[in-house]
């Protein structure tokens, strides 16, 4: 399959090996280049790595082979935004002071912060629920309090690990719609985790399929289909074929082809 | 409407509850206070044997000024060793916190004081130091392990995705702790505080028992001791009662705070919904 990219690379990871300390090796020999203003997607089978590669191109864990490189002058370290696969909320604090954490922790205070966190709270329409805590939220409104928190520094690098695996059909769409239109609206660069070949489709403008553990680039394919996608995509004869092809070279990378 | 109806309704069911657990110990004591008097009695007990529940609290009323005034001393040497105990455990639990080395290092002899009885450690604090000071080092060596044992297991056990999101965001440590560790900590230093209160009033009364034998001492537990002596059991009884609620103020109000703090997020603090 050949396509052609637009888009610099933003970060390559070269040849990166992830063993943990009770001898699983997760990542061996990942090669990966994420490009400016990319939507991309790492497809693979439950326990191939996907988390692992994300939190290695976040800095939150050491590769163990290989190195991961930011495009010079990028100084995006800092540009991070990543939505754990848990909600990972303080429990003791409101909605609100979640969201606020990563300007808090800037320094800034909370007179300055309160109209972006207010901002971010409307994206992912919260805004009612400011005040609560996270124990009197459902699920999904904790991912999405999650994905506020994420965008609330407007980072230039959003790093999303299965943020709607555990959200039922209707939520997920919706979310899958207000996170293109997100993308749209704000030209950045996003890593999306995910085993849905249905979500990965949807959503991408390009598709990683991971190995089995350990993980490594199975294959990759481009997803041109620039017009909106919207309900009438999902049923598009366009959106199918796409799946059928991510399908079987996920059905390849799991060695049952 | 109907909804209303329901809610009114558990409303009641939830009062009725209440009701039940202030009833129910109330009864609890009223039954053994009135076995006790039939024992006495019936049995016709001497007083200077097992005196009976209105000698005692006629004791109470009639030595009131004396038994106040011994409860003040024995309340103000707990409070104090609980505080000490308090800023002394959640301090070095945080030095150990940052520093593993220090907690190697030291924690040993937390354990080796936490372990040693109280009652064997009173009589030589007692040769080395002043009265008062030998018997508030005692009140804080008893409690100020439960402290150190509980804001250490509570420090480290933060969600480890909360610590790399506080990395990601270049928390500074200061950061790290006020803003993640000690509140994340919070239920479990709150748990040590309770059992200290507790321990702290036991910790008092051990060492003014073992102060009372050699002298001097104006606290309630060497009223006990005293009255001992002097044969006066209706004192002993009341200055014990008088001992027991104190230790039960200390544990609610204890238990209260906890709540007040815990109320919004803490599983421990907020009613499972049904
Ligand atoms: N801290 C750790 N210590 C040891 N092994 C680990 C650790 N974290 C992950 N692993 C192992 O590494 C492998 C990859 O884990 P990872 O979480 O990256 O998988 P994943 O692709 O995200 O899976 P899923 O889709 O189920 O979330 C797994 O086999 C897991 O057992
Ligand atoms: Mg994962």
């Amino acid at each position: 399959m050949t396509a052609t990219f637009a888009g610099t690379p933003l970060v390559i990871i070269h040849s990166v090996g992830k063993t943990f300390a009770n001898g699983v090796v997760a990542l061996d020999n990942l090669d990966l280049d994420v490009r400016e203003g990319e939507f991309l997607s790492l497809l693979g089978p439950s326990g191939c790595g996907k988390s692992t590669a994300l939190r290695i191109i976040a800095g939150l864990s050491e590769p163990t082979a290989g190195r991961v490189e930011w495009r010079a002058g990028a100084g995006a370290r800092r540009q991070i935004g990543f939505v754990f696969q848990e909600p990972t909320l303080m429990p003791w604090a409101t909605v609100s002071d979640n969201v606020r954490l990563p300007l808090k922790l800037r320094g800034e205070s909370g007179a300055d912060s309160a109209p972006r966190v207010q901002e971010a709270l409307d994206r992912v329409g919260l805004a009612a629920f400011a005040g609560a805590y996270p124990r009197e939220l459902s699920g999904g409104m904790k991912m999405r309090v999650s994905i506020a928190r994420a965008l609330v520094t407007q980072p230039t690098l959003l790093l999303m690990d299965e943020p709607f695996a555990a959200l039922d059909e209707i939520t997920r769409f919706r979310l899958n719609d207000d996170l293109l239109a997100l993308w749209r609206a704000l030209g950045k660069t996003i890593v999306f985790v995910t085993h849905s070949v249905f979500e990965s489709v949807f959503l991408s403008s390009r598709i990683v399929v991971m190995t089995r553990r350990p993980g490594r680039v199975f294959t990759e394919l481009a997803v041109d289909a620039p017009h909106l996608r919207d309900a009438r995509f999902r049923t598009s004869a366009e959106y199918a074929a796409l799946c059928r092809m991510a399908s079987e070279a996920l059905a390849g990378a799991m060695g049952d082809a | 409407m109907t909804d209303e109806i329901h809610a009114s309704g558990a409303n009641q069911a939830e009062q009725h509850e209440r009701l039940r657990r202030i009833l129910l110990p109330v009864a609890v004591l009223v039954l053994g206070v009135v076995l006790w008097d039939l024992v006495v009695r019936i049995n016709a007990i001497p007083p200077f044997v097992l005196p009976g529940p209105g000698l005692v609290f006629g004791t109470l009323i009639a030595d009131w000024g004396i038994l106040w005034a011994s409860l003040l001393v024995t309340l103000e040497t707990t409070v104090a060793g609980f505080l000490l105990a308090v800023a002394g455990g959640i301090g070095l639990a945080v030095l150990f916190n940052q520093s593993r080395a220090l907690e190697h290092a030291l924690y040993p002899y937390a354990v080796i004081l936490q372990v040693t009885p109280v009652v064997a450690i009173a009589p030589l604090l007692l040769i080395y130091l002043p009265q008062q000071a030998a018997v508030l080092a005692c009140a804080w060596i008893v409690a100020f392990f439960p402290v150190l044992a509980n804001t250490t297991l509570g420090l480290n056990s933060v969600d480890h995705n909360l610590v790399a999101l506080f990395e990601l965001y270049g928390a500074k440590r200061r950061q790290v702790l006020w803003y993640l560790k000690l509140p994340a900590a919070l239920p479990q230093i709150l748990g040590g505080l309770r059992i200290a209160g507790g321990l702290s009033l036991i910790g008092a009364v051990v060492a003014e028992i073992a102060a009372g034998s050699a002298g001097a001492g104006s606290g309630l537990a060497y009223r006990i001791a005293e009255s001992g002596y002097r044969l006066n059991i209706p004192r002993m009884f009341a200055a014990l009662i008088l001992l027991s609620v104190a230790g039960i103020i200390i544990y609610f109000a204890l238990a209260l705070m906890s709540h007040l703090m815990l109320r919004h997020w803490h599983e421990s603090a907020v009613r499972r919904e049904v």
